[in-house]
């Protein structure tokens, strides 16, 4: 196909313009005419009893429009899980309702209580002040693994022991016993993979809005996916016409998974527009955001790898709990099976794996994807553990990695790499990528220095961490087999215009990830078009056909794919009009550089003029219909996998246990790459939310269950001085499933960097004689301290 | 009770009448309708909502809007200069300082005191002017390079300009 150099280019991105001049459009920047404003009054406790809820005093305040309470939802569905999971005795997984306003029992702090609207959000914040619940306070319970012992308090009366469901993955247990009997080493870690708070910088954010004369919803909303939402909203929530509600996402500023799920507040507000006929908006606080947006990670974890006497691993056996807080959150329940057990073969050999889970109900925020979705747990399990055996078996551990690696294959010469548990990886060469990050770091020389530093007392520590992720997600067969509750196709359309200028309809979504370029560098690119002669058209359900929207680094392996299928439709209806204006077959055009050519001649037509000619069509092929404005679904075969390897280097304070991070390296595979400047901003992105994770962050609960750290005072955001410039290499294995050979780039970042720091420390912890096995993440002053000087 | 205050925006002078308990930035978003200037927490932390107070870096959500009567503000849709991207602006699109966009008028606005002050930066002297600043996108890499982009481009057109 035709290429005028674009795709692969650092083009500068089309959207900035209006960032940079302060005219993004965000929900929250939209006042619709007799726009209300809605603010909620939400339980300050883990687990109570609502004993009663008065709200007369609130009704009677200035600007006060309407108050609505549980009592007046008590028809209403909760909002949905999007997918089942089953307990390990074929039973459904326990899926407790999820109500918009809770009328009987709040189940974390931040469970809404009572919506009140009024003509000003200070007036609607006054009256929320005035109305009164009487709680009655219940024990409480946060930590999965506790929360399963006997006589913890129950979140869900009905739900037994907190368990949501149990689930297994991999070889038969008896198997992986015992190849792991027969091992010379066992490296075993018992740890916490803390939870997260995503924190994306603008706060959610609705604007609902009914218009009695068409019966027409209109839903403003900070999501990433706006088609799902109005999936969930309508169908299973509201009980309205789909084809009566438009689902607007405008810019969306950040997600990182937390702006994927239907919330309640969605719904509720598009309830409550209906019943007082005007808009409602809200937007959250950040001590609201804190409690309320969908949390990630929190796992609690028993690991063990067994090896053979030559360091080549035998067996992985893994026990986890994993939190989901007090409601199933809209893919809560996915992100701890099946895009973490699926993960765990890793970039090795493995031959026996088994992972049992434990899903647990908590008094806590509800807990879902958050960057990476269960594969940086995956990956930090794996790579926590094979670091930490080098150390074991006093082995290095970049040579441990390649002694164990899958060998390469590039899924078109060699078929693609079964794996013990599940899936089949598309295509990968590991040792390629530790490779270039050791040349990167220059190995030798790094450990030459530790060795110096640790004589003068100082402590320098090397971590590693080579990781394979799934994304692309996902071929809606295999996700349905596996419970999913919707196909994750996506659509693409592609119009062009009489002048031959083209619009792209994407049911992807950008928040950030730049595909108003991207996508139009691989439209322009194949079409020989100028890159301003191309719009992406994206987050209206108005406008665009159907979608699923952005997560799990799907977007251009997904999206992108659909589009160009919509361009080779465009192109041979192109070649069929030109063969007739040419007076040739349309098996003799080619079609490159814009212009469609009579093969072996000088005969040729521009793109231009075939796209005025499908809507002027005069001179046209008889059986052939006008326009040129194509749409298709796409599908895809496999799930795609990025890998890489990351490489961190750090100095450990000795008197006061602080982490320098020295140096970063990043060497990613994902695929092909469109824009490397975009892809580079996205590995950087990721790589910081990863390090947040190893170093500064992590939601912290107290036996309350009250999140003592929920706003930016107490939680440890990364900043600018935390970090120094990254090192980023690229390495290239195409994706042999999609058209574009792209793999994906979102999520790699975050996966790849976490355990490299915290292998980093330990490290520079062993190369001073301090034998520790793990430091509980966020690696604080104080934490690594306390490991150095209990050692 | 209203209190009617006098205040330069972007060169405008505006008079209103406004709550004593108005914040500056919901003045600015809901009353001028000035919606570069954005909210993203509720403790003067994150710095989106950063705009220029007389000169100043000043968090707009930190200062009630009669506080800023008399006040010469500058938000992020008034630094264009004749109609061509500050500096800056251009440092952030040449070096993909953004993705979102949602912490960028903050990130310029407060990088754009940095250069008053201080003409030469060193990256160090940048991660900390910026420190008070959050991203979630970015990993900070590409807006310290923004920064520095803007930086040299200013020293160029000082150059030019004194030489002419």
């Amino acid at each position: 196909m035709s290429t005028n150099g674009l795709i692969g280019k650092s083009v500068k991105r089309v959207e900035d313009k209006r960032f940079i001049t302060g005219k993004g459009n965000y929900t929250d920047d939209i006042i619709l005419p007799q726009q209300t404003y809605a603010c909620f009054v939400r339980s300050i406790y883990a687990h109570a009893r609502i004993i009663s809820v008065d709200v007369s005093e609130a009704k009677g305040m200035p600007g006060v429009v309407a108050v609505f309470t549980g009592a007046d939802l008590a028809e209403i569905n909760g909002v949905p899980c999007g997918w089942q999971v089953n307990f390990k005795n074929g039973d459904t997984m326990k899926e407790p309702k999820h109500p918009l306003l809770v009328a009987d029992k709040t189940r974390h702090v931040g469970d809404a209580i009572v919506v009140v609207i009024a003509e000003t959000r200070e007036q609607a914040t006054d009256a929320a002040e005035a109305v009164n619940v009487e709680y009655e306070e219940l024990p409480c319970v946060t930590d999965a693994f506790k929360a399963v012992q006997p006589g913890a308090p129950l979140v869900h009366d009905d739900v037994a022991n907190n368990i949501c469901f149990d689930w297994t993955l991999g070889n038969p247990i008896g198997e992986v016993n015992d190849a792991m009997s027969k091992a010379a080493h066992i490296t075993s870690l018992e740890y916490v993979n803390q939870r997260m708070v995503p924190n994306a910088i603008e706060p959610r954010s609705y604007n609902s809005s009914y218009d009695a004369a068409t019966e027409k919803y209109t839903l403003y909303t900070s999501s990433q996916n706006p088609h799902l939402i109005r999936l969930l909203m309508c169908a299973f929530v509201l009980g309205i016409p789909e084809h009566k509600v438009r689902v607007v996402s405008p810019d969306v500023g950040g997600g990182f998974g937390s702006k994927i799920f239907h919330y309640t507040e969605e719904a509720l507000l598009t309830w409550c527009t209906k019943k007082i006929g005007r808009p409602v908006k809200w937007t959250a606080e950040r001590s609201e955001s804190f409690v309320t947006d969908a949390h990630g990670r929190d796992h609690v974890t028993h690991a063990e790898m067994g090896f053979d006497s030559a360091g080549k691993i035998l067996a992985l056996r893994i026990k986890t709990y994993a939190n989901l807080g007090g409601y199933l959150s809209t893919f809560g329940s996915c992100v701890p099976t099946y895009l973490h057990g699926t993960l765990l073969q890793g970039l090795y050999t493995t031959p026996k794996i088994n992972i049992d889970l434990t899903a647990v109900f908590t008094h806590t925020t509800p807990v879902d994807a958050y960057r990476g979705a269960g594969r940086p747990e995956a990956t930090y399990l794996l790579e926590r553990l094979i670091d930490l055996a080098a150390l074991e078996m006093n082995m290095d551990p970049a040579e441990l990695r390649f002694k164990n690696f899958i060998p390469p294959f590039d899924g078109v010469n060699q078929p693609g790499y079964q794996t013990q548990v599940a899936l089949q990886y598309d295509s990968g060469n590991y040792e390629g990528v530790l490779q270039k990050g050791l040349e990167m770091l220059n190995y030798a020389d790094v450990r030459k220095a530790q060795k110096e530093a640790a004589n003068n007392g100082k402590l320098i520590g090397v971590g590693f961490s080579t990781y394979v992720e799934a994304c692309g997600i996902a071929p809606s067969a295999v996700v349905g087999a596996l419970g999913c509750r919707a196909g994750l196709f996506e659509v693409g359309q592609v119009r062009v215009q009489p002048t031959g200028k083209v619009s792209v309809f994407t049911g992807a979504h950008s928040h950030g990830q730049g595909h108003e370029t991207t996508f139009a560098q691989v439209v322009a690119d194949k079409l020989g078009i100028g890159l301003d002669d191309v719009e992406i058209i994206h987050g209206d359900s108005d406008s665009v056909a159907f979608g699923m929207g952005t997560y799990g680094s799907r977007s251009l392996a997904v999206g992108g794919s659909a589009i160009v299928k919509s361009i080779e439709k465009i192109i041979e209806k192109g070649k069929k009009i030109a063969a007739h204006k040419l007076e040739a077959g349309a098996d003799d055009i080619e079609f490159a550089s814009g212009r469609f050519t009579v093969k072996g001649t000088d005969k040729s037509i521009g793109f231009g003029e075939i796209a005025l000619t499908a809507y002027v069509p005069h001179v046209y092929p008889k059986d052939l219909e006008p326009g040129l404005d194509f749409s298709s679904f796409y599908d895809p075969a496999n799930f795609t996998y990025p890998f890489g390897c990351h490489i961190a280097v750090v100095e450990v304070d000795k008197e006061t246990g602080k982490v320098t991070l020295k140096r970063f390296i990043a060497v990613d595979d994902v695929g092909n790459v469109i824009n490397p400047m975009i892809v580079e901003g996205q590995i950087h992105g990721g790589v910081v939310q990863g390090i947040g994770q190893a170093l500064f962050e992590g939601a912290e609960y107290d036996e309350q269950g009250q999140l003592t750290n929920a706003s930016y005072m107490d939680y440890c955001m990364p900043r600018a001085d935390d970090f120094p410039m990254f090192e980023t290499g690229r390495q290239v294995t195409p994706c042999p499933h999609n058209p574009l050979g792209v793999k994906g780039a979102g999520e790699a970042g975050t996966i790849g960097s976490a355990p490299a720091i915290v292998n980093a420390v330990i490290d520079a912890l062993w190369s001073g004689g301090h034998k520790v096995k793990d430091i509980r993440m966020p690696l604080t002053p104080e934490r690594v301290w306390k490991a150095m000087t209990t050692s | 009770m209203s209190i009617r205050i006098n205040i330069t925006v972007n060169g405008v002078k505006y008079n209103h009448l406004v709550e004593p308990r108005l914040l500056l930035v919901t003045y600015l978003r809901d009353v001028l309708r000035l919606t570069g200037t954005h909210v993203g927490c509720d403790t003067s932390s994150c710095g989106a909502c950063t705009i220029h107070v007389n000169g100043k870096a000043t968090k707009s959500c930190t200062l009630l809007a009669v506080q800023a009567d008399g006040c010469e503000v500058t938000t992020i849709e008034g630094l264009m200069l004749n109609g061509e991207l500050h500096p800056l602006q251009e440092g952030f699109k040449e070096c993909h300082g953004l993705q979102c966009g949602f912490c960028t008028p903050g990130m310029i606005m407060t990088a754009a005191d940095l250069l008053q002050h201080n003409a030469n930066p060193t990256e160090e002297e940048i991660r900390h002017a910026l420190e008070g600043n959050f991203c979630r996108c970015t990993g900070y890499h590409n807006i310290v390079k923004s920064v520095q982009f803007a930086a040299n481009k200013m020293k160029t057109q000082v150059a030019v300009s004194g030489g002419q």
